[in-house]
């Protein structure tokens, strides 16, 4: 187990590198070879000439390829100076770059949005465990039932509607027509009811689209497992049949619903694009999309980096567990 | 039918209960049918036999002649974990013990599981859970009919394990499935099966998946263990050496009968249905001297939804046009004693059986 660890810790730093490497060479290389003026980009369209001299300086865009690798590398895990002449900016490690449109280092402002996208993706994610993995199993056992089609259609209507409709539905309906909730957000700093009472219904939406998948990833693997010998093997040795079900048969179907948890989780960590705009929430995907609008480079850079970093702690995350799990793994 | 008189299994309605027999183990009229979408499958189709303790019944046929589905429906576990819509119609009696089994009280059954009544399967790598030690699995089996702590379930884990063979248990009890060798997972299952000293044992094709130089020590293990506990053990296989090995009381099955029934040297020294004349000629032997080619069983096993009519093995049956007036074609043959406690279900008169087996058959072995 120690050096399954190992291994895939070590595994894990050697991807980090070629993820930094490969969004290195989207934002910096690429342009580059295609003949865009990156600094221009940096500083956007109505900036004067002057200001775009001193930001490619400051990027050190006429440095050869490795230096900037390497300054890009150093500004995430030590810091780095930017500096044109006497106009010097510091920016603290990590450094996920730094607007110079709107003259703030990137991280801080990551940060401080980052927790609103957590809390998001953390609590639909147990929204959706807990709910969709109970269907996809009760569907399992009623295969054929008309529990097992309801449960499949509400499942696929899940899976099909799109989150800016069943997200504005929901604000439609209970909180502007009932007016139970307050649609707005309040951190959990200052108020958790009102934190619960502002997140409840993204959490709702954002978990029905992944409740609907997790339920028929778990059904298909439900019962396919239940079609295995040891599930047989364990009834015959005069187990309950919720002990057959529930410990036997259960974990087995763990494997692929933690694999998909993994993705799905450090995807939405960079950012509920959907959900955030929709229920107007101040989290990452509402940053990235003004970034976008805005084209403020540097933030877009960061919330790439940022959401890389997550899939990769998730997957590491999975990973570990899989091994937990599943003692076949630890071998390979 | 068994030699249980028919006017005694006539008068008995079904759900008027018959009196418990004497046997260990008796199975009477055994029907399994699976209602599919092309049709009813006929699986097991009134089959009837009787197991005493401390003897072994082999259970022999092609696949799809309706062994696995015997022994399964005797462990219950047709019904048991059955989700859906479409469950197994099982009807007939099965008494272990003293106990209706099909008749009981479900949740009473599940408790002679593995208690009274143990199963070793086919593959021991399906049949073992991937992700729990062995040791975890056999305490498991232990722990669900004891009420002992985990300590001395695991002390009783490594004693089975040890008894049947398997080399430092004490290190062993920690290891998964995988990293057992096929023979030494088998030998765990085996030690699975056992560890509650159930009264019958049910070994479905305990060798099919090992090697062939496996397959002898674990038949020799089941023998051994069979004296020592002196349980009843069914053997199933298709395996006419496994059964040779093992078996007082031979049961030949061909779709979801019993098409021949006997102690194990009468089915084969003096076997009386041209199946089981076919299971003799096809199986490979080294105790004769001029080895010729094997002679299959021609043609393929029947369709279980639409069984053929008149005796179920009459379109492969070299002899079916032996008994006069197309009778094999119209009446299906019931189980008729041919020698003391030996039964075959054939038309042909037993002179004529016993001529071509003399003649014929024997001789060309």
């Amino acid at each position: 187990m120690l050096a399954y660890l190992i291994r895939r810790l070590f595994a894990a730093a050697v991807m980090l590198v070629v993820v930094i490497l490969v969004i290195f060479s989207i934002f910096f290389l690429i342009p580059k070879w295609a003949g865009v003026d990156i600094a221009l980009s940096f500083v956007g369209k109505q900036a004067d000439p002057a200001s775009v001299e001193g930001v490619r300086e400051k990027l050190g865009l006429s440095e050869p390829i490795y230096t900037q690798v390497w300054m890009f590398f150093k500004g995430i895990f030590a810091g780095r100076t930017y500096s044109s002449g006497g106009d010097v900016v510091h920016c603290s490690a990590p450094c996920f770059g730094y607007s110079f449109k709107s003259e703030q280092a990137v991280w801080p402002v990551l940060t401080d949005r980052f927790p609103v996208t957590l809390g998001l993706a953390l609590g639909a994610a147990v929204l959706w465990l807990v709910f969709g993995v109970a269907a996809g199993v009760l569907s399992a056992l009623k295969r054929g039932s008309l529990w097992d089609r309801g449960a499949m259609v509400v499942a696929l209507s899940g899976v099909s509607l799109p989150i800016y409709f069943t997200g504005l539905l929901s604000l439609a309906i209970f909180s502007f027509g009932l007016k139970w909730i307050k649609a707005e957000y309040v951190p959990i700093g200052h108020s958790f009811t009102g934190w619960l009472g502002g997140m409840i219904l993204p959490w709702i939406t954002l978990a029905f689209l992944y409740a609907a998948m997790y339920a028929r990833i778990t059904r298909a693997t439900m019962l396919e497992i239940l079609g295995e010998d040891y599930i047989r093997t364990a009834r015959a040795k005069g187990l309950r049949e919720q002990v057959v079900i529930g410990k036997h048969a259960m974990r087995s179907t763990m494997t692929p619903i933690l694999t998909m948890l993994g993705m799905d989780l450090g995807a939405l960590i960079g950012g509920a694009v959907l959900t955030e705009t929709t229920f107007s929430l101040p989290g990452l995907g509402q940053k990235v999309l003004d970034a976008i609008k805005n084209q403020d480079l540097p933030f877009i850079l960061g919330v790439v980096l940022i959401t890389s970093l997550a899939v990769l702690i998730a997957n590491l995350v999975v990973d570990i567990l899989y091994a937990v799990i599943d003692p076949r793994v630890r071998l390979s | 039918m068994t030699e249980l008189s028919k006017s005694e299994a006539a008068i008995n309605e079904p759900s008027v209960a018959s009196p418990a027999p004497s046997s260990f183990l008796e199975v009477r009229d055994l029907k399994v049918h699976f209602p599919t979408d092309d049709g009813l499958v006929k699986s097991v189709d009134g089959l009837s036999f009787q197991l005493e303790k401390g003897k072994t019944l082999g259970i022999v046929g092609e696949s799809g002649s309706g062994k696995s589905v015997t022994s399964l429906g005797i462990m219950g576990l047709h019904t048991a974990g059955q989700y859906g819509k479409r469950k197994a119609q099982i009807s007939g009696e099965i008494w272990l013990n003293g106990t209706e089994l099909l008749s009981a009280d479900p949740d009473h059954v599940r408790k002679m599981r593995g208690r009274e009544m143990a199963m070793i399967f086919q593959d021991p790598l399906s049949a073992l859970h991937p992700y729990y030690t062995i040791g975890a699995q056999i305490v498991e089996a232990y722990r669900i009919h004891h009420n002992v702590d985990k300590k001395t379930a695991r002390k009783r884990a490594i004693e089975m394990l040890e008894r049947v063979g398997i080399p430092q248990p004490d290190k062993r009890v920690d290891s998964y499935p995988h990293e057992f060798s096929g023979g030494m997972r088998q030998r765990a299952m085996i030690a699975m099966s056992l560890v509650n000293n159930p009264e019958l044992l049910i070994a479905d094709e305990p060798t099919t998946a090992l090697d062939v130089t496996v397959q002898a020590q674990i038949l020799d293990l089941i023998r051994d263990l069979q004296k020592e506990f002196g349980s009843a053990v069914i053997v199933i296989t298709h395996d006419l050496g496994v059964v040779a090995e093992l078996a007082d009381d031979i049961l030949v099955m061909y779709g979801g009968r019993c098409v021949e029934r006997g102690p194990a040297e009468k089915v084969f020294y003096e076997p009386r249905h041209p199946y089981t004349w076919g299971l003799l000629g096809s199986m490979p032997r080294l105790d004769r001297e001029q080895q010729e080619r094997l002679i299959p069983v021609k043609g393929s096993p029947p369709s279980l939804i639409n069984i053929p009519s008149g005796c179920a093995f009459n379109p492969r049956c070299p002899y079916a046009d032996v008994p006069k007036d197309n009778v094999t074609r119209t009446v299906r043959p019931e189980l008729t004693e041919v020698g003391g406690r030996h039964w075959a279900a054939c038309h042909m008169s037993q002179e004529e059986r016993e001529r071509i087996w003399t003649e014929e058959i024997a001789p060309k072995l």
